[in-house]
């Protein structure tokens, strides 16, 4: 049986660990290859990077913390953040990540994922989606949330998925660093419409979270970051908590 | 001994030259080549492959003199090779992503795509999945039955010779994840990304 995966996620800048709350007032907290290490050890099913500020700002740290990642953690890392053509894709993977994902660039070309998913294959193809709640819809966002493109949420995840995206990791702009949970209504709305997994992400604060966003959101997947890198649960102890609640996990 | 990694420009092999650096340390050495020569002189060879089936035949068969060279390693010689995801799904006659395309055809078989149910399942088949344990596999050594493994496909193999399957497991229907056929290995799911379990698998593969 397929198992639930849990993704602790690691936001970096300039090589370095951090975690924002609604995506300003950065602390620094870490080394992520450390980090990474600790948590594939501990039994997360993927590790995520997110560089977070890297639309703006020289990216070429996170290169070398890729290839470094990758030669210690034996789990699928995804990479995302600033990326925004093929030859980024490329790099990234040639440094050792295992799929990429890909927000601003994808809204405003869609190409990129068409030709991407062409060239590489969809299984490293993960399209993040940053929505917030306007009135009963959502509306997709750019810049590490700074930009509202306007665009329908939903229907934007359908375009996606048949420009040959192989995973959509949506993120509620509403619910990110809020930790009162994910907007399950998103998740859930978003998992019915596609029929490629979902990873939820956006506003996780205790382990009931985590159930919901699976149980609740219908996601194939769950992320978070600061639970995990705060140290108030271990990956361990959120696994053991799904299962005992009945969500299969690989334990 | 020498292992190679097979590199014929398809897909990021990166994660599979890590771990089986990581696994092989200095006592065996691995090269990542497509060079003829150095793939006759192999001791084993690893056939990694991402994309789709067609892109992938379409890789080896770009690379002049490869397939036969393959052809030579595996079948003539009887020499160990390790497929990995589609690396394993060209053992097979033919593939149907994308197109109609012609495989190794080493495992007689075809590769097709796996029945979602309508939209039941997801596609691709993302994640950890167990594995069964089906029959007696060297590559299998100390690896307990059930064990998880990481998957990423929405294409399976159907091998017609129901012997050479070691392996399945269950998403959809019981899914072909891993083959034995004599000298000839394969798995679906991707044991560089399968944590230390994963690793098991290759340092069995390395030692055969």
């Amino acid at each position: 049986m397929l198992k639930n995966r849990i993704i602790p996620c690691l936001d970096v800048k300039n090589g370095r660990v951090v975690k924002g709350i609604n995506f300003v007032d950065l602390k620094d907290a870490g080394d992520p290859v450390e980090q990474a290490k600790i948590y594939s050890d501990g039994g997360a099913d993927e590790i995520c990077f997110l560089d977070i500020t890297a639309s703006n700002e020289n990216r070429d740290t996170i290169y070398d913390v890729v290839e470094r990642t990758s030669k210690k953690c034996f789990v699928p890392l995804t990479v995302g953040g600033g990326v925004r053509s093929i030859d980024d894709i490329n790099k990234l993977l040639n440094c050792g990540a295992d799929k990429v994902s890909i927000n601003t660039a994808a809204v405003e070309n869609s190409k990129v994922v068409l030709e991407s998913s062409k060239k590489f294959g969809s299984q490293c193809i993960v399209v993040a989606i940053d929505a917030k709640k306007n009135g009963d819809k959502w509306e997709i966002f750019t810049h590490g949330g700074r930009n509202n493109s306007g665009l329908n949420a939903l229907e934007y995840a359908q375009k996606m998925e048949d420009n040959g995206a192989g995973e959509l990791l949506v993120t509620s702009m509403d619910r990110d660093g809020t930790q009162i949970g994910y907007d399950v209504e998103l998740m859930n709305k978003i998992a019915s419409k596609v029929n490629i997994p979902l990873i939820a992400s956006g506003g996780v604060g205790d382990l009931d979270h985590l159930v919901d966003g699976i149980k609740l959101g219908n996601a194939s997947a769950v992320l978070a970051a600061s639970i995990f890198h705060y140290g108030k649960y271990s990956v361990k102890e959120a696994k053991e908590y799904l299962d005992s609640k009945g969500i299969p996990v690989r334990i | 001994m020498n292992v190679t990694i097979l590199d014929y420009k398809s897909g990021n092999i990166s994660s599979v030259i890590n771990s089986f650096k990581e696994v092989a340390k200095d006592k065996v050495v691995i090269e990542v080549t497509s060079d003829l020569n150095k793939i006759k002189s192999s001791d084993k060879i690893v056939l990694p492959g991402q994309g789709s089936f067609k892109s992938c035949v379409d890789a080896l068969n770009k690379i002049k003199g490869l397939t036969e060279a393959l052809n030579e390693f595996a079948i003539t010689n009887k020499k160990p090779l390790l497929g990995i995801c589609v690396g394993l799904q060209m053992f097979a006659d033919v593939g149907y992503e994308e197109t109609e395309t012609k495989g190794l055809g080493w495992i007689s078989g075809k590769v097709s795509k796996i029945d979602n149910q309508n939209g039941k399942y997801k596609l691709p088949h993302i994640g950890w999945n167990q594995i069964n344990i089906v029959k007696d596999c060297k590559i299998f050594k100390d690896i307990e039955n059930n064990s998880h493994m990481y998957f990423v496909h929405s294409y399976e193999f159907l091998p017609n010779d129901k012997k050479v399957i070691s392996a399945t497991t269950d998403y959809s229907s019981n899914i072909v994840c891993s083959v034995e056929k004599e000298n000839i290995f394969g798995t679906q799911f991707h044991p560089e990304k399968s944590d230390r379990i994963g690793l098991k698998i290759i340092d069995n593969f390395i030692n055969l």
